[in-house]
């Protein structure tokens, strides 16, 4: 029971990081902090959300088999770790080759 | 030695991504891993960089559990910057050059990746050693590069 508490924590803990980046992507002044709760808060949300998935399968199917699948759940975690600071990184410098500056306070 | 160690690396992988045990699937495997490892361990170890890679990954290891450290603080701050209504006095946009000391490219990619994923830092570009990155905020800014740099020489092996 108190792997299931475990698992709804990670769950509810990556809807809420989820749901400020939505915010996040819709609230900030300019693009690169958009890009900003966007890169961040899907990598987090991302890791808890499949880490409480894997947590699950293996509180289901413990055995080989559920050990297998939940590598595998891991193995994605990985390639999303590698590939979203990536793609955040190719728009921000499109951004800056274009000419996008960051916002300021009128007065700067 | 080099072909070994590729062999077991592409072993385990053959094994975790199939999940079957018998006998003919295994077989496979072996064979498919064997033939790879003879002809393209160069690929995942180029010129004999075994021992370092070694000590790299082992680095890695290390510095892995700190970045998540990092990356936990870094989205419960920008989702507390993000539900705040005065979020507008709170930031300070900036785009910010630095020169690291990083020498190899595989360190950079680290460091950059690893910016990007931590407190109120974006790296938007790295050309040769210089790096240009875009902090939410004044003390996100002052950070760089800082303890992070050192983590990364240390641990690959390079301070």
């Amino acid at each position: 029971m108190i792997i299931n508490g475990i698992i709804v924590f990670l769950l509810y803990l990556a809807l809420v990081i989820f749901a400020t980046g939505t915010a996040g992507i819709l609230r900030f002044p300019d693009f690169y902090s958009r890009l900003h709760a966007a890169g961040k808060c899907d990598t987090m949300a991302a890791i808890l959300a499949l880490s409480s998935i894997a947590l699950y399968h293996l509180s289901e199917n413990p055995d080989l088999g559920g050990v297998l699948v939940a590598l595998k759940i891991l193995l994605i975690l990985v390639f999303v770790f590698i590939s979203s600071p990536t793609a955040t990184h190719a728009i921000s410098q499109a951004a800056l080759i274009i000419g996008v500056e960051p916002w300021g306070r009128e007065k700067k | 030695m080099t072909r070994a160690v590729t062999f077991f690396i592409m072993l385990a992988f053959w094994v975790t991504l199939s999940g079957m045990f018998d006998v003919f699937h295994l077989g496979l495997g072996v064979l498919c891993c064997l033939f790879l490892a003879f002809f393209s361990s160069r690929l995942l170890f180029p010129e004999d960089t075994l021992p370092l890679r070694l000590r790299q990954v082992w680095g890695m290891m290390l510095y892995l559990p700190w970045l998540m450290k990092e990356i936990f603080i870094a989205s419960f701050q920008v989702s507390y910057l993000t539900v705040s209504p005065k979020m507008q006095d709170l930031i300070q946009p900036q785009l910010i050059r630095f020169r690291t000391r990083l020498k190899t490219p595989f360190a950079r990619v680290t460091f950059a990746q690893s910016i990007t994923l931590t407190p109120g830092t974006i790296t938007v570009s790295v050309i040769d050693d210089e790096f240009t990155v875009y902090a939410l905020t004044d003390k996100a800014a002052q950070s760089l590069p800082g303890e992070m740099e050192r983590r990364i020489a240390h641990a690959l092996g390079m301070d």
